[in-house]
């Protein structure tokens, strides 16, 4: 019996190998892929091993001695670390919220609008600024927001007489972040609800059109619980990414001033350690973040799954 | 029979006052609309406007008082703009055909459910997905691998996305395969297959994956603000990200109006803003054809 079950292994991996040689011209088409996630994906996870080394300019990678949870030890002690979080939950916790929301609430507008050039023209506006990159909206940005800039002459022409460069105010900075960004991605963020939106079966508005059901209501009996699934995943996405900040936004638009409220978890990682060489240390910081983030992202996925009928979206 | 006839009396009455709340409905939701699209387009349109004001750039919101291109003058009279804009397209063209060829014979291979081992390369690719390394690690990889400071560095570490794949591979699938066994029965090798009868056939895809990934490479500053200090290979965002800081670091360090000479002038900043931006504007409408399949790679391209 178990003889038996031994050749038929064996048999079964020569077979295998056989039916591999076979395919050998498929098998060339996926090897680069492999090997391309080998090097760019893989040895980077394997060096998230620095976070429990001391690493120096001298050490390669595996000969930089085990120093266990020491670089961890630190993390609980360091002020400026605990300052950046701080900064990228305030940030996020605004962003996330509206830009939850207000997509949800503009796909709805858009998709009831009626006339099709107009809509047509509204989408394409409003997608626009998602694929401009943050150095030229940081520019931008900057322009709008300085002393002679055209916040300030809209905020003249209403009568508030100012002259302040906002970028330079700290205390204003999590606003302009998280609010920049909502008016980057708002437009963006309709399309995926407007997709689904459009497969929802038209009679059934026209049977609460007959049972004389008025916009507002069919919106809310109709259109969203039909968008429930999809409402629920971009909410699990929300939350799991309380602590992710945008390193590109953060370099142009941090400058002396700002600092203290512009300094995110990704721009404290790049200044430690690309800036200042502390490559364990700033490595122990990202992995400690992205713990975090999987964690979330499992607890709300447990939630809404809960909330859902059981029914997971993940 | 009255109870009849009041429904029908009360019907149509219901019914008028209902199309009326659902124009009030749709009139306001022009007019939001509206606003909507105008917050949007005014702010863009007021920096592409002060860019042809001259030297009063910045200073109004609508329309110049006069119109000037002496900004653009500026800003093509230094060469190093030229450099900075043909390593910007190079590396946009570049990625874009490198990144499409990997990603789509991939595709292909595991497009075919007998695949040997395909289950351990989805595996594989699924991980590449939920984890990554992270800043530090991928840095001191690129610095192992001789990158830093190498055009290469803009190609090839992007050159396979497990997520473009999968688009690939799934429109791979809904390609007939009656289309390849004829081909097949005449001696054609899976590679002949793939070149003469599936890349033909995927032009949508493809161009979907090849725009997406190529506003990607134009937008991209991060890797040269990584990996790359010799000047030569900036391209214009990284170009564009040095005059901004610097302006900005002139201003919050008090030097202002007096001290402008060191820093660039507002109008140029524009003028480069505008000339980094148009690529994108120009493709746009192409890009608009592909926005629903795109939005699957833009959520994960962030």
């Amino acid at each position: 019996m178990e003889k038996a079950n031994k050749r038929s292994t064996g048999v079964r991996i020569k077979d295998w190998c056989r039916a591999w040689a076979r395919q050998w011209q498929l098998q060339t088409m996926v090897l680069p892929g492999i090997i391309a996630m080998i090097i760019f994906n893989f040895i980077p996870i394997y060096g998230l091993s620095l976070a429990f080394r001391s690493y120096t300019v001298t050490s390669t990678m595996a000969s930089a001695p085990w120093v266990g949870l020491e670089n961890f030890k630190i993390i609980i002690n360091d002020k400026y670390f605990w300052e950046s979080v701080q900064n990228t939950i305030g940030i996020s916790a605004i962003k996330l919220t509206i830009e939850f929301f207000l997509p949800i609430i503009i796909a709805i507008m858009i998709f009831e609008l009626k006339w099709t050039p107009f809509k047509k023209v509204v989408q394409t506006i409003t997608y626009l600024p998602h694929f401009l990159s943050w150095i030229i909206l940081g520019g931008m940005l900057i322009t709008w927001l300085s002393s002679n800039g055209m916040l300030n002459q809209l905020l003249n022409l209403i009568g508030i007489a100012t002259k302040d460069n906002h970028i330079l105010n700290a205390n204003s900075y999590w606003g302009i972040a998280s609010l920049s960004d909502v008016w980057k991605e708002a437009g963006w963020g309709t399309i995926l609800y407007l997709a689904t939106m459009s497969k929802i079966d038209p009679t059934y508005y026209e049977a609460a059109e007959m049972d004389g059901a008025s916009k507002l209501r069919q919106i809310w009996s109709i259109t969203i619980p039909e968008m429930s699934s999809i409402i629920s995943l971009n909410l699990i996405l929300s939350v799991s990414g309380l602590f992710n900040s945008n390193l590109d936004q953060t370099l142009v638009l941090m400058n002396s001033q700002n600092q203290p409220k512009a300094e995110v978890i990704n721009s404290y990682v790049y200044r430690v350690g690309l800036t200042q060489g502390d490559f364990s240390y700033a490595t122990a910081v990202g992995l400690g973040v992205s713990i975090i983030s999987v964690v979330l992202l499992i607890i709300t996925n447990t939630v809404t799954k809960k909330l859902n009928d059981n029914k997971s979206v993940l | 029979m009255t109870d009849a006839k009041k429904t029908n009396h009360e019907r149509p009455r219901a019914r008028v006052k209902e199309s009326k709340g659902n124009r009030v409905f749709d009139v306001v939701n022009v007019i939001l609309m509206t606003l909507f699209a105008l917050i949007i387009i005014i702010p863009m349109w007021n920096v592409v406007i002060s860019s042809f004001a001259g030297k009063n750039a910045g200073t109004f919101v609508f329309w110049p008082k006069e119109v000037s291109i002496a900004n653009y003058i500026r800003v093509f009279s230094d060469n190093s703009i030229w450099q900075s804009m043909f390593i910007s397209v190079a590396k946009t063209v570049v990625g874009v055909v490198f990144h499409l060829f990997l990603c789509s014979i991939v595709a292909y291979a595991l497009s075919k459910r007998d695949l040997k081992g395909r289950k351990l390369y989805s595996a594989m690719g699924i991980v590449t997905m939920f984890f990554s390394g992270g800043m530090i690690p991928t840095y001191l990889l690129i610095k192992s691998l001789g990158l830093l400071n190498s055009f290469w560095v803009y190609i090839l570490p992007a050159m396979f996305s497990y997520y473009d794949m999968v688009i690939l591979m799934n429109f791979f699938r809904d390609i007939p395969d009656s289309l390849e066994e004829s081909a097949k029965i005449d001696g054609a090798s899976d590679w002949r297959v793939f070149f003469s009868i599936i890349v033909p056939l995927s032009k949508p895809a493809l161009a979907t994956i090849g725009l997406f990934h190529g506003v990607w490479q134009w937008n991209d500053f991060m890797t040269t603000k990584l990996y790359v200090t010799n000047e030569a290979l900036y391209p214009l965002q990284m170009r564009l990200y040095d005059i901004i800081v610097q302006a900005q670091a002139a201003a919050s360090n008090g030097l202002n109006a007096q001290v402008s000479i060191a820093t660039t002038s507002k109008g140029v900043q524009l003028a480069t803003i505008v000339v980094t931006m148009l690529p994108i504007l120009i493709l746009y409408p192409f890009l608009q054809k592909y926005f629903v399949t795109g939005t699957m790679l833009g959520a994960v391209k962030e």
